[in-house]
């Protein structure tokens, strides 16, 4: 399944640092590389620092210090950034817009109408099982269902890179397992490359090409795992001693990472 | 056990209240034989409205008229005010000192002045037009720009040009702001109305209902003036709630403030 020769970078960060306004050390000297196919989770005590690497990522914020460049070039303008699709860590939908509209959003920004993606959109609906729920307002939502509207959104644009931020921490562990074997698929079929960040050490290691945690104040990676990508994601891995020989690894590994915080 | 008041429809208990009120107001007055050029009794006050209505519904309409041209003139003006303010963060700088210095200056001192140099129409238009503007401004204002930072991260994000993010996101989220400066703004364009024709008197064509009151209140004829108040207090009422329902119309999907009846 793997190819050979290594896949390309879609973005790299060299010793890159971020400091707020406020003064806030939020990283310090962050590298690594995203390949195309990867999956690369962000794994760390709170506040160490994940979401704000993705912001960079998708140019929300400026770095302070390094380099942090995508396959085309900085990270600054629109152009750079427009294939990659962003789930929020809240689910961010309009209010005054149904679900419909919300998902909508992405395109309609790039000018599409909206008669010609009433298909994709449906599809895509009822991909996160909102089939039913198009004409919703979201205050007539549940908090997981808004936040699959949010996915939903996110996968509108077939973006080349989707970051997550804790996308499933509001759903229940069954609809959690469905969209965790949608997003396998969608890296399977269509090549789709992650960056996400959990909260749950067994999500990352099924979803996982590679683990990166963190430690706080300032935000660091303090170690890199990488799962056998040769693996299969199904039940049985799930099920399986290298599964959990994985998640004992992680687990060590966070440990020592909330530990060095103090 | 539910009191059986809070049962019957919402508008029903104030209804209630008022119809006890003015039963009582008028068996005051026929009890204690009050003479009309001191308290007229509502039924009197109806009567009135009924037989001076030739001279009391002309100057209905001309208050109307003017009130409405006033807030629709505000409406217009305090929006595109508001907008160039959220475009131009500059203008808002230059500009917002002086419509607040035009705001906390009494419409009731500003008018008489107003009557000198303009003719007594424009005047009491452009009275109603200052009192009106400043609160649809500011509300409009502050909805622009009080949005959500998350959502203006997911239009950047996406690619937003600076007006996709003024109409589709500052626009619609600062809607609710916008309508709550429509409800003040329609009261007090009658407000500034009626100051107005207090202060321009007879001159030019508007013998609105407050230049009547007035005069009423020359010749002793305390009905008349009663009439007059009421037209005007059924005028604002109606303002009201037609601003009210237009509010709960468009707001009726999505905000809080819409969403009483649901629970
Ligand atoms: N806009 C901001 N201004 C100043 N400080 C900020 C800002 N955003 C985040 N921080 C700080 O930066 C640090 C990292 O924040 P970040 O949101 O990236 O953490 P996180 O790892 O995503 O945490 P969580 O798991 O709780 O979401 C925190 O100490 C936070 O207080
Ligand atoms: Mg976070």
């Amino acid at each position: 399944m793997m190819q050979n020769e290594p896949a390309r970078i879609l973005v790299s960060l060299r010793d890159v640092s971020k400091v707020y306004r406020n003064g806030t050390e939020a990283l310090r000297d962050i590298s690594f590389e995203v390949r195309q196919g990867e999956c690369v989770t962000l794994l760390g005590p709170s506040g160490c620092g994940k979401s704000t690497v993705l912001r960079l990522i998708a140019g929300l914020d400026p770095v302070s210090s390094g380099v942090l460049t995508h396959e085309r070039g900085e990270t600054v303008g629109p152009d750079s950034r427009c294939d990659m699709g962003f789930v929020f860590q809240e689910p961010a939908l309009m209010p005054w817009a149904n679900v419909f509209d919300n998902v909508f959003l992405p395109l309609r920004l790039i000018g599409q109408r909206r008669k010609e993606t009433r298909s994709k959109i449906e599809a895509i609906l009822a991909q996160v099982g909102l089939s039913d729920f198009q004409k919703a307002y979201p205050n007539q939502l549940s908090g997981g269902q808004r936040m699959r509207v949010s996915i939903a959104r996110a996968l509108v644009r077939d973006p080349a890179l989707l970051l997550l931020d804790e996308p499933f921490a509001a759903l229940d562990e069954i609809t959690r397992f469905r969209l965790n074997d949608d997003l396998l698929r969608l890296r399977e079929t269509f090549g789709t490359t992650f960056v996400f960040i959990t909260h749950s050490i067994y999500e990352s290691v099924y979803l996982s090409s590679r683990i990166l945690v963190m430690a706080a104040a300032p935000g660091r990676i303090v170690e890199e795992i990488a799962i056998d990508a040769s693996l299969e994601r199904d039940e049985n891995f799930r099920l399986g001693e290298t599964y959990l020989a994985y998640c004992r690894k992680v687990t060590r590994a966070l440990e020592y990472a909330s530990g060095a915080r103090v | 056990m539910r009191h059986w008041l809070s049962r019957l429809p919402g508008f029903f208990p104030p209804l209630l209240v008022f119809l006890a009120a003015l039963g009582l107001w008028e068996a005051i007055v026929r009890v204690a034989a009050i003479p009309p050029y001191i308290l007229p009794a509502p039924s009197l006050i109806v009567a009135t409205l009924y037989n001076d209505r030739a001279i009391l519904f002309p100057a209905l309409w001309i208050t109307v008229e003017i009130t409405f041209g006033a807030f629709l003139a505000a409406t217009l003006g305090g929006v595109l005010l508001a907008l160039c303010f959220a475009r131009w963060p500059w203008a808002e700088r230059c500009f917002l000192p002086f419509a607040i210095i035009l705001q906390v200056t009494p419409i009731v001192a500003i008018a008489p002045l107003l009557v000198i140099y303009l003719d007594a129409d424009s005047a009491v238009l452009t009275c109603a037009f200052l009192v009106a503007f400043f609160p649809i401004l500011a509300n409009t204002s502050l909805g622009l720009a009080a949005t959500d930072r998350m959502l203006v991260d997911l239009f950047t994000f996406y690619g937003a040009s600076r007006s996709q993010m003024l109409w589709w996101l500052r626009w619609p989220s600062g809607l609710p702001y916008f309508l709550g400066g429509l409800r003040i703004g329609g009261g007090l364009a009658l407000i500034g109305a009626i100051v107005a024709e207090l202060a321009a008197g007879a001159a030019g064509k508007g013998a609105g209902l407050a230049f009547r009151i007035t005069e009423a209140g020359y010749r002793l004829n305390i009905p008349r003036m009663f009439a007059g108040l009421t037209l005007i207090s059924l005028t604002g009422i109606t303002i009201f709630f037609l601003l009210s329902a237009v509010s709960r119309l468009l707001l009726r999907h999505w905000h809080e403030s819409a969403r009483s009846s649901e629970r």
